[in-house]
């Protein structure tokens, strides 16, 4: 039992070794557009400052540690779904860097759990709605509103062709 | 619409299956924890589902032996019609608010309607754990290991 719950995240982790990562983690301090003065410490659970940070990108995760070095199971899944799709241009914030983001997500987005997903400035969900998304295909056609192609269809291409 | 291979590599993503002997203690009331416990009244007088199940998947994380912190359900409930999954996902949250709050750590929900259950009567599993809890202060005081 114990042995087939090991394999996969060694799978997972060849799968993350194979491709660059163009991602970017910053503390909040450094995050939204600078000169606002008010950064850092006990505004981020404002959530003006957490809006900010949602729309800073057309993919934005919070998360558990970083996309190289997830330190949950269920922020990793996110990272891995994401990666299939190709999307490594994304903005991730590890909430584990700061206290006062992890409370101010969860109160913006009014859900108890990380990691979040945003697209486009919207709620998406956790883990379980993006793996859902993922198998239904819809995580496809969201991707597409944004600009973004999925690799998935790509590579099925490549895959007709052979 | 689809592209076919879109639906096998979902393989990749897919726990190992270990459906049978989850469910096989999911669905053993008696053998439940308190917090487990509380999981299940709640689900099952506020969405009077077709299917519930309560895993406790604590014992695959980093927290003491005994913890009730990590927790998969599965539900089927006539209450999901017509709502998005994120709608689902939050009538499950807002019954449980108050585990949410307190013990539990880690809440992965399966919310189908009575139809989709029949369809596909297939459990998901929680991806393996990455240790992060072992050093997170939240979890001390979730645990009342702290202070």
């Amino acid at each position: 039992m114990s042995g087939s719950l090991c394999r996969l995240p060694a799978a997972l982790r060849r799968l993350a070794a194979s491709r660059p990562l163009l991602w970017v983690t910053r503390p909040l301090s450094q995050a939204g557009s600078a000169g606002d003065g008010a950064a850092g410490g006990s505004s981020s659970s404002g959530s003006g400052e957490v809006e900010k940070l949602v729309r800073a990108h057309p993919v934005v995760v919070f998360m558990k540690g970083t996309p190289a070095q997830p330190q949950c199971g269920f922020s990793n899944a996110v990272v891995q779904i994401l990666r299939l799709h190709g999307v490594t241009d994304y903005r991730a914030y590890d909430v584990l860097q700061d206290h006062d983001l992890r409370q101010g997500i969860k109160n913006y987005s009014n859900w108890p759990t990380i990691p979040q997903v945003y697209l486009n400035g919207e709620f998406v969900g956790g883990c379980d709605i993006l793996l859902q998304m993922h198998q239904s295909g819809d995580l496809v056609e969201e991707l597409k509103k944004l600009g973004i192609r999925s690799a998935l269809l790509d590579s099925e291409k490549d895959h007709g062709k052979k | 619409m689809v592209p076919s291979r879109l639906l096998l590599l979902p393989r990749l993503l897919r726990w190992p299956s270990l459906t049978r002997a989850y469910s096989a203690a999911g669905g053993n009331p008696a053998m439940e924890k308190p917090v487990g416990a509380a999981i299940r009244a709640k689900l099952q007088e506020a969405l009077q589902p077709v299917h519930l199940e309560v895993i406790d998947d604590s014992h695959m994380h980093a927290v003491p032996r005994g913890s009730e912190t990590h927790f998969r359900v599965v539900v089927a409930s006539p209450s999901f019609e017509g709502l998005s999954l994120i709608h689902r996902h939050r009538l499950v949250n807002d019954i449980l608010q108050e585990e949410l709050a307190g013990p539990v750590h880690a809440l992965s929900i399966q919310a189908k309607t009575p139809q989709q259950w029949k369809k596909n009567p297939a459990l998901g599993q929680s991806p393996p754990c990455l240790g992060g809890s072992k050093h997170d202060p939240h979890m001390a005081s979730k645990m009342g290991t702290r202070e």
